[in-house]
């Protein structure tokens, strides 16, 4: 099957979706996905963010879709046109989804865990507007503790579900839901019922924003002053696989391996995520690959060992002047006229 | 021309026996003992029934859409659970008249081919559950539901389903995640319910107004219906009439009278309340565009606007409406539109599900700019503001919610910005209580 994407053409499977096709071809085209998540099923079309506009349905129907369309849920037709980046109607919407997505967000960066790798703040430093136009008060929850090891701020959520998600999938009963509607709702356990399960963690690594937390991670470091490495060990739970994050010698954090995109490789279970804090526990593999680009890699890894990524001496060898010989003499005129004056 | 409400003032209406004495049930009759279910589609596409509830899209079509695949059963699900503001017509055909709905359903539900029918109230209606619980009961009696009925070997079970108050159980998609007994989230589009509904199976999902015109269908053929009304518009419609006019009421009118007569006539509303004049009219209840007096009775061609599907859409959004569901809310000069605005923003800001990014954050921020600017705190950009909000909710939302939340705040700045205007400028006279902005040469009695 053929589509083009941001005049990119690729060949991809059947069923496979525009988010997957575009994200074949790298992140400069993939649009953003703040509640879509590969590995857990029917997760997206919720936050908008990934509105892209199809030009042509298909080779049998080349006739462009009425509305924009979610990527991470519309499947690639043969002969698809999509415009994501080169759209302008696309980027105005998407404009507005940061909008909409920060008016009730607390702008609590700062004191926030997730700051760093916040894939709303990544969004809106991507897609946003520096400017506010709300004089509106936020809408505001109180933190609730979800079991032991999890908090909730709700004022941070986006109601992406990925949390409701992961508890139907990978645990075995939810107790957690999303509780009335609107801006007002909530994600909120039954009454009395604490989230105790053991790969309920999991929730904290697929929350895209700050409102579940790890507490036994809350306030130690901020994300960038801390160290990344992989490591397994032999679980009778689950696979193992992990990423520790260091400050100085002592693991503050465990958390799945995330790849490019965010998403957890391997779900892992509490055990590993709240109670192994030890070296000697884990075996090592090596650093974990950041992108040079995330915030997680600064003061890390010689940043001044940082090459760009086109040879400076080239660039310096190419450049030429353009030779431009239109017409100029209508400014002269106008020269003239104001010299008159 | 009456044909759902023909015999609603009959005392005893709700029996069986009364029912059947003016006619009731011949549809079931002449449906399964003479004619094939694919007959009965043929006669309801040939009458050019479009949905009552709202979009209009033709009942016939979306019949033939439904899979019909071997071996999995198929649903009819009626959607009773009307709560839009200005909308009370099913309420109203429900309450005073149950079979006419049921003997539609038997009707439908033996052209789709279902077994298992539902109808899904809204819970605040519980009294209209017991009614057609009671009247469902009798039919059973009777032999026209359950199995084998009326000897053919169609069996059906119908049964009631309150649902729990909310908006957005109306939409399709979100009544079927709450008839499976989940949270009314409406689901993303594809798969329609056609193809994967209720249960995961082939569903229908009807009006109950355009189920209940299925059985006069049945009795007097597709063409006697479609000759009624205009063009493409045929038939009759529930209009539920409300606000400042003498007769307020639930009217059946056939499509195709003008907007002028409908007001104005005795037969139906009989005009403005004394002493008063038409200012706005929303024509079919409170998600379509507001138009104003003279948007409302004459198109922008200068024609007499009718009540139909084409005439009040005539002109796209700049000059045009909607019938939508025929909830026709009508104001007179004391009405203040920023007022009126506010409520509709808050009634969408309170029912939006709050699934999808836009319609959730969207309807909040419009509902709370509106009551600044209502309440005196507006700010001159406030109104451009609402403007691009309305724009970036529109079609970038998972249901039809976010669009039905957008229009009305669009539609009353786009024709009556002065309003709005006058309210940011003149704060003082805005806030005091029933102020009302008066455009220059307009006068409070007629």
């Amino acid at each position: 099957m053929k589509v083009t994407i941001d005049n990119i053409t690729l060949e991809v499977e059947q069923g496979t979706t525009i988010m997957q096709a575009a994200r074949q071809i790298g992140p400069e085209i993939a649009p953003p996905a703040m509640c879509y998540y590969e590995p857990l099923k029917a997760s997206g079309g919720k936050c908008r963010g990934c509105l892209v506009k199809v030009t042509a349905g298909s080779e049998k129907d080349p006739r462009p879709m009425p509305k924009l369309v979610p990527a991470c849920l519309t499947q690639v037709q043969d002969g698809m046109i999509v415009e994501n980046t080169i759209n302008e109607e696309v980027l105005e919407t998407r404009r507005g989804i940061v909008e909409f997505l920060l008016l009730n967000h607390p702008l609590d960066c700062p004191v926030c865990d997730q700051a760093g790798e916040c894939h709303l703040q990544d969004f809106s430093f991507e897609h946003g507007v520096s400017n506010t136009r709300t004089a509106e008060e936020r809408n505001t929850f109180e933190p609730t503790d979800l079991g032991p090891n999890i908090q909730l701020h709700m004022n941070r959520c986006i109601l992406c579900y990925r949390c409701v998600y992961t508890a139907d999938q990978i645990t075995d009963g939810r107790v957690h839901g999303v509780m009335n509607r609107g801006d007002h709702a909530e994600i909120s356990t039954y009454i009395d019922k604490a989230i105790d399960n053991d790969f309920s963690g999991n929730m904290i690594d697929v929350c895209p924003v700050g409102a579940l937390t790890d507490k036994t991670y809350r306030f130690k470091s901020r994300v960038w002053f801390s160290k990344p490495v992989e490591a397994h060990c032999d679980c009778e739970k689950c696979s193992g696989q992990v990423t520790l994050w260091y400050k100085g010698d002592e693991v503050i954090r465990v958390t799945g391996r995330k790849n490019q995109w965010g998403e957890v490789k391997e779900f892992i279970c509490n055990t590993c995520r709240f109670d192994r804090k030890k070296t000697s526990e884990w075996t090592i593999d090596g650093p974990t690959q950041i992108s040079r680009h995330s915030v997680i890699s600064a003061n890390k890894y010689g940043a001044n060992l940082i090459q760009p990524a086109f040879p400076i001496s080239q660039a310096a060898r190419d450049y030429k002047l353009i030779n431009d010989d239109r017409d100029r003499s209508f400014l002269t005129d106008q020269i003239k006229l104001e010299a008159k004056k | 021309m009456k044909i759902l409400t023909e015999h609603i003032d009959v005392p005893g209406i709700e029996t069986i026996d009364v029912f059947c004495k003016h006619g009731g049930y011949q549809a079931v009759e002449k449906a399964i003992k003479k004619m094939t279910p694919d007959e009965v589609t043929e006669e309801v596409k040939k009458s050019g029934l479009r949905g009552r509830g709202g979009a209009g899209f033709p009942v016939g079509m979306k019949w033939s859409f439904l899979a019909k695949p071997e071996g999995i059963p198929r649903y009819l699900v009626c959607n009773a659970d009307e709560s839009e503001p200005g909308t009370f017509k099913d309420h109203y055909l429900m309450w005073k008249s149950p079979h006419t709905l049921i003997e539609g359903m038997i009707v439908s539900s033996f052209a789709l081919g279902a077994n298992t029918s539902y109808i899904y109230v809204r819970g605040e209606l519980m009294y209209v559950i017991h009614i057609l619980e009671k009247a469902i009961q009798e039919a059973y009696d009777k032999g026209y539901l359950g199995k084998n009925i009326l000897g053919s070997g169609y069996d059906l079970d119908l049964y009631v389903q309150p649902g729990g108050g909310a908006y957005i159980c109306g939409e399709e998609t979100a009544l079927l995640e709450s008839l499976e007994g989940k949270r009314g989230n409406p689901r993303i589009k594809p798969p329609f319910p056609a193809v994967k509904g209720v249960w995961q199976c082939p569903t229908v999902v009807n009006n109950v107004e355009s189920i209940a015109a299925t059985s006069w269908i049945v009795n007097h053929g597709g063409d006697a219906y479609a000759a009624i009304g205009v063009g493409r518009s045929t038939g009759t419609k529930l209009i539920s009439a409300s606000g400042h006019i003498r007769k307020p009421g639930v009217y059946e009118i056939p499509l195709g009278i003008t907007v002028e007569d409908f007001i104005y006539s005795d037969e139906w509303c009989g005009g403005i309340r004394d002493g008063h004049k038409l200012k706005a009219v929303v024509a079919g209840g409170s998600s379509v565009p507001i138009l104003s007096a003279e948007m409302i009775l004459n198109t922008a061609d200068g024609e007499k606007r009718l009540m139909t599907y084409e005439s009040l859409s005539d002109g796209g959004f700049a000059t045009g409406t909607m019938l939508g569901s025929g909830g026709f809310i009508v104001m007179d000069e004391t009405t203040c539109i920023v007022h009126n605005t506010l409520t509709f923003a808050r009634f969408y800001h309170h029912e939006s599900c709050g699934q999808c990014s836009p319609c959730r954050e969207g309807t909040g921020w419009m509902d709370k700019v509106i009551y600044r600017i209502e309440h005196g705190k507006g700010r001159k950009e406030d109104i451009d503001l609402l403007v691009d909000v309305a724009k970036k909710i529109e079609g970038n939302t998972i249901c039809p919610l976010g669009d039905a939340a957008a229009w009305p705040v669009a539609a009353a700045i786009r024709h009556f910005r002065d309003e709005f205007e006058w309210h940011i400028e003149h704060p003082e006279l805005a806030i005091q209580p029933g102020a009302v902005y008066m455009r220059p040469g307009a006068s409070w009695a007629q």
